[in-house]
């Protein structure tokens, strides 16, 4: 029992790490195979943080425990908008996608601190009053090993951050609305030939992952941060960029990656109480995802194909 | 009335006044007095004697940090791992800088190359994962930038010293500190790195301009097939050109060891002198002199910033959205040259 007591515990912090990973991991996904890098993962994440803490502080007296999630819906909404930046400038001023992602970074934190300052008159939000709670799944976590693991102690975010990536794959491959998006990634001017709008297409694509970039980065200001701060956002976004990456630009590739760097992310906290774990210095832990991601793509974990015409502004016309 | 050679010179001027409307614009907004704000801002950089030495200070590392930038993108290799290069090259120069007691003109040029080499070999591996295996240079980057922070920690707190949060203060023998500079400045944190800094723009225009490797590794960045054709080694050219890179990124983490700080502390997050450096270098448009006159121009809002809140009640995280604004207008140059365009049409 003491193997799955301990399995139990790490599998439940990993599912808290993981959690937002795997929002913006999938909003990547949708971003990168519409053919548009995204390296701004991680400011549509902090825009999402920052939004969601701002909108929970002000409204927690309306909503009550309702908060976190209508909170979660503005920095969805706000996130998306501020990715249109990354559009416009990636797809229509034909912009390096690569420049405009750090740009958009360096955007997104500059915003947050400057309003923060400007609001709250220091360099931190307050802590919020209504964060998302763990809970147990009814009748389910009644489940013998099962019940205890997977329904008892997780956020409903989890839940929905793994039935997201389902779908995520519904409709990547199996809707025409999918079948477009990713032709716009692989080969824009066939596309284009046969009547897709490949703009049109790709300012989706980059909307898409601004608002999972922005529910990622709410989640995991209103699970694990609980206020807005410079550090609240601290790399995360790269890491889901790694995801991606990792996951072979498929949603459930992505999803598996997440959940494995967020393994990773409460290994490096956790293992101080594992008896295995306790000699390996936490440092390992904390480059682990970061060093495999490079083996993954130095071909050692099988190699990852990218969307044919990832990074490549689209001319009509053009040859 | 617009010849190709004056429109690159425009966009980043463009960008520029675009980037400082942009910011004047948002003060508006916020009710601020936007002549209150860049009147603080300059005074901040420039008000008294201090104020300057902090602002050479402040451009020392964003010069280096956008030729390592600008050198690598010469070269078709987008270098985000500047970051983590000056990591490493920080660590590296602090490490000899704290373990030796030698002569400074022993001690001081080892730490510096210390530094250079271990951004050298940061760089390296990018390269030659690139070069051997065809692996995208941002993401491998990316992840060193990461590796970089995590593994600079611990060797602080495990490996320089006993579980501390800090490194002991280097020996006087490796640092670039200098007494009169910051007698006249009032105690400023301004050394002599700048003249380093400055060497190596210098430097990096003549690997560029005036050698057979130059030509060779700014071929390899026009077109790598006819370079392949012409018989260049594309793969050595694109490790050169990240180890050149990373050499440069290195340099200015020893600007911060051995200068600034004398000291290299555990860190939470990245010291932004990486990516600040691809705005530098974008702005700069990758020459020599475009880079020092563009890290002169970030240095001076980063450093006159921080006189904003007291004396016009700005926060200083404005600047960090000027930054970010012009970095996207120079991305989007294709606006401003179609604008351009545009008025050249209407002209005739």
């Amino acid at each position: 029992m003491e193997f799955l007591e301990v399995f139990s515990r790490i599998l439940g912090s990993a599912v808290i790490f993981a959690t937002p990973l795997i929002f913006t991991a999938l909003g990547g996904v949708f971003s990168e195979r519409s053919g548009v890098i995204n390296i701004g993962l991680e400011g549509l994440m902090i825009m999402g943080a920052f939004v969601g803490i701002v909108f929970n502080l002000t409204f927690h007296t309306v909503f009550g425990a309702a908060t976190p999630w209508i909170s979660m819906l503005a920095a969805v909404i706000v996130s998306a908008l501020f990715s249109l930046v990354h559009a416009a400038a990636s797809i229509t001023f034909r912009a390096d996608q690569v420049v405009s992602g750090v740009a958009i970074n360096f955007l997104a934190l500059g915003i947050g601190l400057f309003l923060t300052k400007q609001w709250y008159d220091k360099g931190q939000t307050d802590f919020i009053k209504q964060p998302f709670y763990s809970s147990d799944v009814p009748v389910l976590n009644n489940i013998p090993i099962v019940g205890e693991m997977l329904f008892s102690g997780w956020y409903w975010t989890s839940y929905l951050a793994i039935a997201m990536a389902f779908a995520a794959w519904f409709v990547l491959y199996k809707t025409p609305f999918g079948l477009r998006l990713r032709s716009v990634g692989e080969h824009p001017m066939a596309a284009d030939t046969n009547g897709i709008h490949v703009y049109r297409m790709r300012y989706i694509g980059v909307m898409i992952s601004g608002a999972l970039g922005g529910l990622g980065g709410s989640v995991y200001a209103m699970t694990v941060a609980l206020n807005f701060s410079h550090g609240t956002i601290l790399g995360q976004g790269f890491i889901s960029l790694a995801a991606v990456i990792f996951g072979k630009w498929h949603p459930l590739g992505a999803l598996g990656a997440a959940i494995f760097f967020g393994f990773a992310q409460s290994l490096s906290i956790v293992s101080s109480d594992i008896a295995f774990l306790e000699d390996v210095p936490s440092v390992f832990m904390l480059i682990a995802p970061y060093v495999l991601t490079i083996l993954a793509l130095a071909g050692f974990i099988g190699r990852a194909e990218a969307p044919k015409s990832l990074g490549e502004a689209y001319i009509k016309g053009n040859r | 009335m617009f010849s190709n050679r004056m429109i690159n010179i425009l966009i980043p001027v463009l960008s520029v006044i675009l980037g400082l409307v942009a910011g004047a614009v948002i003060m508006l907004v916020f009710g601020y007095n936007p002549l209150d704000g860049f009147a603080a801002l300059w005074k901040g950089a420039f008000g008294d004697s201090y104020f300057f030495g902090e602002t050479i200070r402040q451009v020392t590392p964003y010069i280096l940090s956008g030729l390592a930038v600008a050198f690598a993108l010469r070269s078709g290799l987008l270098n985000i791992g500047v970051e983590g290069q000056v990591f490493v090259g920080w660590l590296a120069s602090v490490w000899i800088g704290i373990s030796f007691e030698l002569p400074m003109v022993v001690h001081l040029p080892l730490a510096i190359t210390a530094a250079a080499f271990a951004g050298a070999a940061w760089g390296f591996i990018p390269g030659l994962l690139k070069a051997k295996l065809g692996v995208h240079e941002v993401i491998v980057t990316i992840m060193m930038n990461y590796i970089a922070l995590y593994v600079s920690n611990a060797v602080i707190r495990s490996l320089l010293t006993d579980g501390a949060d800090r490194t002991e203060n280097i020996a006087a023998t490796a640092s670039l500190k200098s007494e009169w500079l910051a007698e006249m400045t009032f105690y400023s944190r301004i050394h002599y790195g700048f003249i380093i800094a400055i060497a190596m723009a210098v430097v990096m225009w003549f690997i560029l301009n005036r050698t057979t490797k130059g030509f060779e590794l700014r071929a390899v960045g026009f077109n790598q097939h006819a370079s392949n054709y012409a018989g260049m080694n594309v793969g050595r050219n694109i490790i050169t050109a990240m180890v050149i890179s990373g050499a440069f990124a290195g340099l200015a983490g020893a600007m911060e060891g051995l200068g600034t700080f004398g000291f290299m502390s555990i860190k939470s997050g990245f010291t932004n002198i990486g990516f600040d450096g691809i705005a530098v270098a974008l702005l700069g448009a990758n020459t020599a002199v475009g880079v020092v006159l563009a890290a002169f121009l970030f240095g001076i809002l980063k450093i006159g910033a921080l006189n904003m809140p007291t004396e016009a009640g700005v926060p200083t995280e404005l600047v960090e959205i000027i930054i970010a604004l012009i970095i996207f207008f120079v991305a989007s140059s294709y606006m401003i040259r179609w604008v351009l365009l545009r008025f050249k049409k209407e002209g005739k």
